[in-house]
């Protein structure tokens, strides 16, 4: 007993580290933005204010909420991607799954509606179409492996809704349509209400369940064919499974959020060189630390300036900098 | 693991396989028919291209043939589950790309998932099944290192390492010693016969006849997707066949006893 105690590794004062770090956030986010003054409101005004009770309860929580399911869904969903690809470059917005949630959101606001559950319903759609279409062209080529040909028909569906995107925004009205195209692109969650919560909740919450269970197996995935096959996998099928949870949890997330970048890149990297390379606790470490990177990155979004920041320029100026850290310190490794 | 795997003896049979890879015309392997005997070692010796690997994937399921069948134990190897494969065959293959630093106990580790469900982590007892198998391998020291920063002598071991972990019936190896210097090379050759010593069936790919020379008590000689001959080691190695097999002239001397190929002398 005593050496096999020695044996596995435990992470568990670090997750509740993680864990606890987590919760801070969230408590001094309830209490972070422009209200009543900038930057902090006082806890007590919680118990005198209705305003402020209003405040918290119908924008600041579900906006919190939906940050960390963000977070959470992107963090997963890298994690899951750079092991199943093999590669850790990869996010989650291969597989034309960015890419088609902005065509889908720019198609929206161009001729269909304005309104926020459509643009979501649509964006969401046309995520899941992306990764379709990804998939369908992948199982017809008919060379290189599997995950080879996924990534190429990934840059192929990706690029096709890019320059899908570009004609609406040529075609959009500059004044009131181009505008909230770019805004939409450029990420944030503003305006986030109850009403997105309950819309992403029945996908992200499954989605991340999934993952999280198949964390191990995550592992054996990350193999080659060959070596997962013998040691008792069916690799298509489970990678299937894993691929379809983290691209439904990012489609819907996006939908709601926008664009977010780098979150799913270096949440992975992060976790990675804090735990090594098992998914087993990488995963649920990667998952803890980009939610409380995206809530942390939306409570200086809309604190910061009276006007917002959008969220994705944040994820991404600070996820730029720590990229180049890790460059620069070697943290990165990438064998080529 | 279950009684039903237990009892098998670890016997492969080939039954006219025949296999092409999709799209192509070309056929891989040509009503191939071969007994692989249990508990002993046999060499598929073959030039580049002969079909060596994969025949061993056929054997494994990885691949299905266009016709013919694989009988492990006189069963129809379609009819095993994955699961139960799995228990039974391990495979090493010939090289391995793992892009992400696990350490050498994490990915012996994985060895282990022929027994765990799809949502299981590995146990205690999984644990101490791969470091014993490292210890047994003198590979403790290693344990922590990454396998990413290995040297390819260290590598290759800790795949064996994986694939033991996975305790199975029969092991298939795919060129194990192709980049391995003598020492690792000789190393690695006691361990498979200490395999077979313990009844694994352990088969073997090889371009170099020296390794099979070295260990192997059967003899598989291939080319071009067909067996020229298979039987014992002393019956099947013989110049005739090596040359038939290289399509090479080579010789067979003896040095102390012992069977040499050697190629013979290159004339400009």
């Amino acid at each position: 007993m005593s050496t096999s105690d020695r044996l596995r590794p435990s992470f568990t004062r670090l997750f509740v580290w993680l864990g606890l770090g987590l919760l801070v956030v969230l408590i001094l986010s309830i209490f972070v933005g422009r209200y009543p003054a900038p930057y902090w409101m006082p806890p007590r005004l919680l118990f005198q204010d209705d305003m402020a009770q209003q405040l918290v309860l119908s924008l600041r929580l579900p906006r919190m909420l939906v940050a960390l399911l963000l977070g959470m869904s992107l963090s997963a969903a890298g994690a899951v991607m750079q092991m199943i690809f093999r590669n850790p470059l990869v996010e989650p917005g291969f597989l034309g799954v960015t890419q088609g949630a902005a065509f889908g959101a720019a198609l929206s606001i161009l001729w269909i509606s304005t309104a926020p559950l459509v643009i979501e319903g649509s964006a969401t759609l046309f995520a899941l179409l992306g990764m379709v279409l990804s998939y369908t062209l992948a199982r017809h080529l008919h060379f290189g492996g599997w995950v080879l040909r996924l990534v190429l028909a990934g840059i192929a569906v990706s690029a096709l809704f890019a320059s899908g995107n570009g004609v609406l925004k040529y075609m959009a009205d500059p004044l009131t349509q181009l505008p909230e195209i770019t805004f939409w692109l450029l990420g944030g969650l503003w305006g986030v209400t109850w009403t997105d919560v309950a819309y992403i909740v029945p996908v992200v919450v499954p989605g991340l369940i999934v993952i999280y269970l198949m964390r191990w197996r995550l592992n054996l995935l990350s193999l080659s064919d060959e070596t997962a096959f013998s040691l008792g996998t069916t690799p298509g099928r489970e990678r299937s499974i894993l691929l379809f949870s983290a691209v439904a949890a990012t489609a819907a997330v996006t939908a709601v959020g926008g664009i977010v970048g780098w979150v799913g890149l270096i949440m992975p990297h992060i976790a990675r060189r804090i735990c090594g390379a098992n998914a087993q606790y990488t995963l649920p470490a990667a998952m803890l630390l980009g939610g409380a990177f995206t809530v942390i990155c939306d409570d200086l979004g809309r604190t910061l300036m009276a006007g917002e920041i959008p969220l994705g320029i944040l994820t991404s100026l600070i996820g730029a900098l720590i990229f180049i850290g890790f460059m620069l310190s070697s943290g990165l490794k990438v064998r080529t | 693991m279950n009684e039903h795997v237990l009892k098998k003896r670890g016997i492969i049979s080939l039954v006219k396989l025949r296999f092409g890879y999709d799209g192509r015309h070309r056929t891989v392997l040509n009503d191939l028919s071969l007994e692989i005997p249990p508990g002993a070692i046999t060499a598929i010796l073959g030039p580049n291209g002969a079909g060596k690997t994969t025949l061993l994937h056929v054997i494994l399921g990885l691949l299905s043939p266009r016709a013919g069948q694989v009988l492990l134990d006189g069963q129809a190897q379609a009819s095993l589950s994955r699961r139960e494969m799995s228990h039974l065959i391990g495979l090493v293959p010939q090289a391995e790309y793992i892009p992400f630093d696990f350490s050498v106990l994490e990915y012996v580790l994985l060895g282990r998932s022929p027994y765990l469900g799809m949502l299981e982590m590995p146990s205690e007892e999984d644990y101490r099944i791969a470091t014993d198998v490292l210890h047994s391998l003198s590979l403790s020291d290693l344990q922590h290192r990454a396998v990413t920063e290995l040297s390819g002598g260290e590598r290759q071991m800790v795949m064996l390492a994986r694939s033991l972990a996975q305790q199975p019936r029969i092991l298939l190896l795919d060129e194990p010693t192709s980049h391995l210097d003598l020492s690792n090379k000789s190393r690695l050759l006691r361990v498979l016969r200490q395999l077979a010593g313990r009844g694994v069936t352990v088969v073997f790919t090889t371009h170099d006849p020296e390794a099979a020379i070295a260990i192997a008590h059967y003899l598989i000689l291939m080319r071009e997707g067909r067996t020229l001959a298979s039987g014992s080691l002393e019956d099947v190695l013989t110049t005739d066949n090596l040359i038939a097999t290289y399509g090479t002239p080579v010789r067979l001397v003896h040095v102390e006893d012992r069977p040499v190929v050697l190629l013979d002398e290159i004339t400009l």
